[in-house]
């Protein structure tokens, strides 16, 4: 196999493990105010990923280190074409990221709820416009002969693209629900176990269209066969979910939106982003790609640091393994300003 | 405005906001790490309130360096996406492994050590905290490793069929020999700069302490925070000054007009004296006041009293006559080879002032509570408190010295900044980008230092003997977590 297909299906797996880990920390955020609705069970959805968002949100930094090394021109026709929807998420993951560090360091109502809206539209944000930006890579944008997108704003928002916003945003929402009832135990478990049903439910109707409407535009054969495992992967788990088989219910979830994403690749493949006009030049692994030279040296890193990333972080997983009801939750480390 | 503008002040606002709180990780990982293992080694729990005190203060550091580093990982890409496509080939490499090697074991074993109190045995727990610092010292490597070959490019070939530059020896590149002085300059200077960072804390606190109780085991607790942390200053400010020595013969070696700026030297001299302070027009015609020290550049720049250094004019016309025969070629051209040279001459100064400065102070509080004592008087006080700032702000001062000094170039001798910019990107887009970018990170500044500040004043929690740090049984299975967000 060519360097420049390994690396597209490295960045593909990227991608896989950014959406199937931090979907559930945007749902467990998007969840925040309808299943949180003490204080203390807001801070049991936010333990339950507390340990683990950073890690997992360090996937998107290497998926975009990785494009950067290895498709150069991918990396900077995609973050210069999609530069305000980029800017949104930007801000989005800044404030989130601080607000899980830092909303419990004041036992302040305002300070609290101030850092709660910062989790739930910094979890919204993020959750809808990844779909809408992967979607429009798909469908092709307006790229010119000199590879520089020339599409504007808000030809990013057309109705397909939306779509795919609305899938992302609905099969993370479902994929945080399942979570929230694997991690936690008591009444929020049930709520979110019935919840998850009822997103799934939305979140199974749109994709479906969203991928069915993927295939018909680019699909290919294995592109096919991805999308009928993340199909199947999904209805599976939201049948055992009712069964109380909250881990194979995670299992589907999280089989579905990976084998979403690679369906997604597969359809892309080999182009990395294609042009609507004629005489543009649409970037594919070829013509976007860094040297074999650079593509080797990464390969050999890749091989040797992935494993050991994969197993520490597993190793963190299995750590922090138990459930957290509302009794596990410590009082509050700080009294309110001027203590 | 012009977009290239407002990407060179986006990049400046947002990197050198970020490079505020990159150092105090680096530095307070490795000393957090430190107390734990002083108090694993002891079982003197005055050191476990010392982790637990810093380690707070640490995590409320950290997390704005992570959320920021965030924007850096995708803004040349944003607003430098010419520059992206130029160097993508040699310059993403060290980003992406950056990525894999030191963020993946950043944030997996932070989330161990932030949760992991109950959860894992001390050593491996405290081991967590190590491998965070390791983290940080990785991610130092690779990004300063790119930015070396941005100041001193190596291991490329020019390829004119492609139009970017393309990576021929990797080693190269991890070993080029600015990295090899950068590296340790800027971790010393981290480390330095935690070091301060502790010691103005922990010096306020003792001297509200003494006043109740000089011998109490809470003073001697924040003795002990203060003297190990002033030595590791005084320590680090020699190694980083002794390699910035190293550095600067490098540097005139590489970049000579970058030395040249540093100094504001326009004429060449042999030998050549070094200006502690000269105020004069900014195009050099005159020197109205000039204090200068006879032989002492030359020693920087060449390692010799009577070594011969380049002034600005002469390197004007030897830059001209190598890089500005092809002005055709987008990434051949630039019209004056100078940068600017009031930010060059006065930050430089600065960063070294600051950097000595800071020292002084250290080495005065280490002969100021020498034996026990306990000193009460206000200068030296207010020293200590302003001690954080100087290496703080002695950072911001070396890489603005060291990023305009390179200028016009992007990278070194091969690409410049205005050819970096992203063409389809408007002014406007750019425009909203750095207000935004402004606005949050000036509100997160303020929240980020109130919230400093009120667990600076709550000081160290005490420590219950009997509240231990111990790994939860299934007997435990229903106590509250001993630590929850």
């Amino acid at each position: 196999m060519e360097l420049t297909t390994v690396w597209f299906a490295l960045i593909a797996v990227l991608w896989m493990g950014y959406f199937a880990l931090e979907g559930f920390d945007f749902g467990v955020g998007m969840l925040l105010p309808v299943l949180g609705r003490s204080d203390r069970e807001r801070r049991v959805l936010i333990n339950t990923i507390g340990p683990v968002w950073d890690g997992n949100e360090v996937w998107l930094l290497v998926a975009g280190g990785a494009t950067f090394a290895a498709f150069p021109e991918w990396y900077a026709t995609l973050f210069s074409g999609f530069y305000l929807p980029l800017l949104l998420i930007l801000v989005a993951l800044i404030v989130r990221g601080l607000a899980f560090e830092y909303r419990h360091k004041r036992d302040d109502t305002t300070w609290k709820s101030r850092w709660d809206s910062a989790i739930i539209v910094g979890s919204f944000v993020p959750a809808f416009l990844w779909g809408v930006a992967f979607a429009n890579i798909l469908r092709g944008v307006r790229i010119d002969a000199e590879m520089e997108y020339v599409g504007g704003f808000f030809e990013l928002l057309n109705p397909y693209a939306l779509l795919g916003g609305a899938t992302t945003l609905l099969l993370f929402l479902t994929h945080g629900a399942v979570f929230v009832s694997l991690k936690t135990d008591g009444p929020i478990r049930h709520e979110a176990r019935a919840l998850a049903a009822k997103a799934g439910v939305a979140a199974a109707a749109v994709t479906v269209v969203f991928l069915a409407w993927t295939q018909l535009q680019t699909g290919t054969g294995a592109s096919l066969v991805a999308f009928g495992v993340a199909a199947v992967a999904l209805v599976a788990g939201l049948v055992a979910l009712p069964a109380g088989r909250e881990g194979w219910a995670f299992l589907g979830t999280f089989v579905a939106i990976a084998l979403g994403v690679a369906g997604l690749f597969l359809a892309l493949f080999p182009d990395v982003m294609p042009t609507t006009l004629a005489d543009g030049t649409g970037l594919t692994t070829t013509n976007a790609a860094a040297t074999a030279y650079t593509l080797k040296i990464m390969t050999v890193v890749a091989a040797i640091f992935t494993p050991l990333v994969l197993a520490y972080q597993a190793w963190s997983y299995w750590v922090f393994r138990k459930r957290i009801a509302v009794h596990h939750i410590p009082e509050p480390v700080l009294a309110g300003r001027g203590s | 405005m012009d977009p290239l503008d407002i990407a060179r002040w986006q990049f400046a606002i947002t990197t050198v906001y970020h490079f505020m709180f990159v150092p105090i990780s680096i530095g307070l990982s490795a000393m957090v790490a430190g107390y734990q293992l002083a108090w694993l080694r002891t079982g003197n729990t005055q050191w476990l309130r010392l982790t637990r005190f810093f380690g707070k203060l640490f995590l409320i550091n950290f997390a704005i360096g992570v959320v920021t580093g965030i924007v850096q990982e995708f803004q040349f890409g944003m607003n430098w996406s010419d520059y992206s496509r130029f160097v993508g080939d040699v310059f993403g490499a060290p980003l992406a492994i950056e990525g894999l090697l030191a963020f993946f074991l950043e944030s997996t074993f932070l989330g161990l050590w932030i949760f992991g109190w109950d959860r894992l045995p001390a050593k491996l727990h405290n081991a967590c905290m190590w491998l965070v610092h390791l983290g940080t010292l990785f991610s130092a490597y690779f990004i300063l490793a790119a930015n070396s070959w941005m100041q001193h490019p190596v291991g490329y070939d020019y390829n004119p069929e492609t139009g970017r530059a393309e990576m021929t020896d990797f080693a190269a590149v991890m070993l080029n020999k600015v990295q090899l002085v950068t590296f340790p300059h800027v971790v010393l200077a981290a480390y330095m700069t935690a070091a301060a960072f502790v010691v103005g804390i922990a010096f306020w606190h003792l001297r509200r302490e003494q006043a109740l109780d000089p011998t109490s085991t809470e003073s001697g607790m924040w003795r002990k925070a203060t003297r190990t942390g002033a030595w590791i200053v005084l320590v680090t400010g020699l190694g980083v000054a002794a390699i910035g020595d190293v550095q600067g013969k490098v540097m005139t070696e590489v970049q000579p007009m970058k030395m040249a700026a540093a100094e504001a030297l326009y004429e060449t001299e042999q030998p050549a004296s070094f200006s502690l302070l000269t105020i004069g027009t900014p195009d050099g015609e005159q020197e109205k006041l000039a204090i200068t020290i006879p032989r002492l550049l030359s020693f920087l720049a060449t390692g010799t009293t009577d070594g011969e250094v380049k002034g600005i004019r002469e390197l004007r016309e030897t830059y001209r006559e190598t890089y500005g025969q092809d002005p055709g070629e987008a990434y051949y051209s630039a019209g004056d080879y100078t940068p600017n040279i009031p930010t060059t001459y006065w930050t430089f100064r600065f960063m070294m002032g600051l950097g000595f400065l800071a020292m002084g102070v250290a080495t005065w509080l280490l002969w100021a509570t020498r034996k026990g004592r306990a000193p009460v008087g206000r200068l030296l006080y207010v020293a200590v408190v302003l001690l954080p700032f100087m290496p703080l702000f002695a950072n911001s001062m070396g890489w603005i010295f060291t990023e305009i000094g390179r200028q016009p170039w992007a990278v070194f001798g091969l690409m410049t900044t205005a050819a970096s910019v992203s063409p389809g990107v408007s002014a406007t887009e750019m425009l909203i980008s750095l207000i935004t970018l402004t606005a949050v990170y000036g509100v997160l500044a303020v929240v980020e230092v109130r919230l400093l500040l009120t667990y600076i004043r709550k000081g160290a929690d005490p420590v219950a003997e009997d509240d231990l740090p111990s790994v939860r049984t299934d007997d435990d299975a229903d106590k509250p977590l001993a630590f929850a967000y």
